[in-house]
């Protein structure tokens, strides 16, 4: 059960029942669907974007509990983040939730670092991933629907 | 006595716990607790007179078939002609040679879809299938409908999961070519009533594929009684191996039927001028098969009927009405799929949790459920959920585990404060 807890961290549930950064971006500068085939992960990730500097981000969608948290915490993570520093922060995340010899306290995560119990469950990975994915989408202007398969 | 008890005495007399020993995955432990299974319409697990066959088969019998004139040949031969046997008599069909082995339910499918219906179907023409559907009972018709240009008709089901039979009947048209329909319904646990169905199209004379994936395990299938033109299933939910399924095709159409896949084995003779196919049921396996597992399948088949179905179904529908009142108890859930003729699959959604949490929190408790699709996402859509978590029953399955069961998602209650 220790792992469990370790997964469904306080800070996960409570952004899956109150996500920030929840719902449409009117007239976004860019937007892209996500879709995880495996459970029915939906989501789609709206990004203003100032030059190279991600100025607002909002998301919208359905899914299980990692992913919607997943999503509301990188919304509040990459808020105001250029496009380089945001890239090197998914390189940690994926790091954070694949490799088992990963540093839980990476400071340059904050927040994030709660998704470390991730790495224990391989099926749960996806989940973890798709908003991240669909912002890489969004900003790189792509249209097809983003899966995790 | 508590239920549990009193649901035991009834388990007494069909001797759940002496079928639990014959599987041997059944004692393992599961992150420190005893594994519950109850992902059966996954696959299910093996008991050991199926393990004993392949490992026997190997260590002493392997050799390629039909080909060999020496005794190790000619014994492997034997044994895979054998199988086929024991799954003409699960089935009931007329002869051996309407025993197709292939490799799964899907690819059974497919060969018929690619044969037989390449052949016998053109433009504007129709294939009629239902709403719940496994994924492999309608990509492979989509698939010859944009080669051929038919189009795919599918009939509606109630908000309980049972087909509209009215309007199943009124989508044969002057133009159906094909009905393909699932037995039992692997998402909802429906059981159509296929011999109903049966009788409606070949009225309109269409003939009917059953994909009988989820049903062979769980009761009594007689293709001659149904009266169906073909039957499909998979070795690996039926406690045998996996990469090893069947096609039942009625004897006049597998006859007509084009190969499906050209190679060794299903030759008569070849020339670069001309090549003569083999008879059934050699025209349809092309290449060396899966012979370990056809003769594992025949174990399981043996298995199977050694067990019997009449205990087997009785024990398995206890444990349904067992588990659905169970899980009706539990606050925030509900059932998709209650068909008042349905089996073994107990398909539900809860308030505040999504399935692939519900299936993370027990697995901690040692449990194996399936949530997601299911492989029948137009089923999810029609129920306006993304996905279900579903456990589903087999003959090893005990009132103790429904009971682990519910107690598990107390703990996903408790998760998310439903």
């Amino acid at each position: 059960m220790s792992e469990l807890r370790d997964l469904y961290q306080e800070v996960i549930l409570d952004h899956n029942k109150h996500p920030h950064n929840f719902g449409e971006l009117n007239g976004a500068d860019r937007h892209a669907d996500g879709f995880n085939p495996l459970c029915g992960d939906k989501l789609v990730v709206y990004v203003n974007l100032d030059g190279d500097t991600i100025t607002d981000v909002r998301f919208e969608g359905s899914g299980c509990a990692i992913s919607q948290a997943s999503a509301s915490l990188m919304t509040d993570s990459v808020k105001g983040k250029t496009l380089a520093e945001v890239r090197e922060l998914f390189d940690r995340f994926l790091n954070l939730v694949t490799d088992e010899d990963a540093e839980d306290d990476d400071r340059a995560l904050g927040k994030l670092a709660v998704f470390a119990g991730v790495r224990d469950y391989p099926a749960r990975v996806k989940c973890a991933s798709l908003a991240w994915h669909t912002l890489r989408a969004a900003v790189e202007d792509r249209h097809d629907v983003v899966t995790t398969e | 006595m508590s239920s549990a008890e009193a649901a035991s005495a009834v388990e007494s007399v069909f001797e759940v716990q002496r079928i639990r020993r014959d599987f041997p995955i059944l004692t393992r432990s599961i992150r420190d607790q005893n594994l519950v299974y109850l992902d059966n319409a996954a696959t299910t697990q093996k008991p050991q007179r199926v393990l004993d066959a392949l490992s026997s088969y190997y260590a002493t019998g392997n050799a390629n078939i039909h080909r060999g004139v020496y005794l190790l040949s000619e014994e492997a031969t034997a044994a895979y002609d054998l199988a086929r046997g024991k799954v003409q008599g699960l089935l009931n069909a007329r002869a051996a040679h309407e025993i197709i082995f292939t490799r799964n339910s899907t690819e059974s499918i497919n060969l018929v879809a690619q044969s037989y219906g390449r052949q016998n179907l053109g433009p504007g023409d129709e294939i009629l299938i239902t709403h719940m559907e496994h994924h492999s009972n309608i990509v492979p018709w989509q698939l010859l409908c944009e080669q051929v240009g038919a189009r795919l008709c599918v009939a509606p089901i109630d908000d309980d999961g049972t087909l509209q039979l009215d309007e199943f009947q009124r989508l044969i048209s002057p133009r159906t070519r094909l009905v393909a329909v699932v037995h039992l319904s692997n998402s909802l646990g429906t059981i159509n009533p296929v011999q109903d169905i049966v009788r409606m199209a070949h009225a309109r004379g269409v003939p009917v594929l059953i994909d009988g994936s989820q049903s062979v395990y769980h009761m009594p299938v007689d293709v001659q009684a149904l009266d169906c033109d073909f039957y499909v299933f998979t070795g690996h939910k039926l406690y045998g191996p996996t990469g090893i399924g069947v096609l039942y095709g009625r004897e006049s159409l597998l006859e007509q039927m084009p190969p499906y896949q050209g190679g060794g084995d299903m030759i008569r003779s070849v020339t670069f001028d001309k090549t003569t196919y083999a008879e059934l049921p050699h025209k349809f396996e092309a290449g060396t098969p899966h012979i370990a597992g056809a003769i594992g399948l025949g174990a399981a088949v043996d298995y199977l009927l050694s067990v019997g179905f009449e205990g087997i179904g009785r024990h398995e529908a206890d444990l349904l009405a067992y588990g659905t009142n169970a899980l009706s108890e539990v606050k925030g859930l509900r059932l998709i799929g209650t068909s008042p003729n349905k089996a073994s699959i107990l398909s539900f959604v809860m308030d505040g949790a999504h399935p692939h949490d519900i299936g993370t929190i027990v697995d901690a408790d040692g449990i194996a459920i399936r949530t997601g699709h299911h492989c029948t996402q137009p089923v999810m859509d029609r129920f306006g959920v993304p996905a279900t978590a579903r456990a589903s029953i087999a003959m090893y399955n005990t009132h103790e585990e429904i009971d682990a069961l519910v107690k598990a998602l107390e703990h996903v209650r408790e998760t998310f404060a439903v």
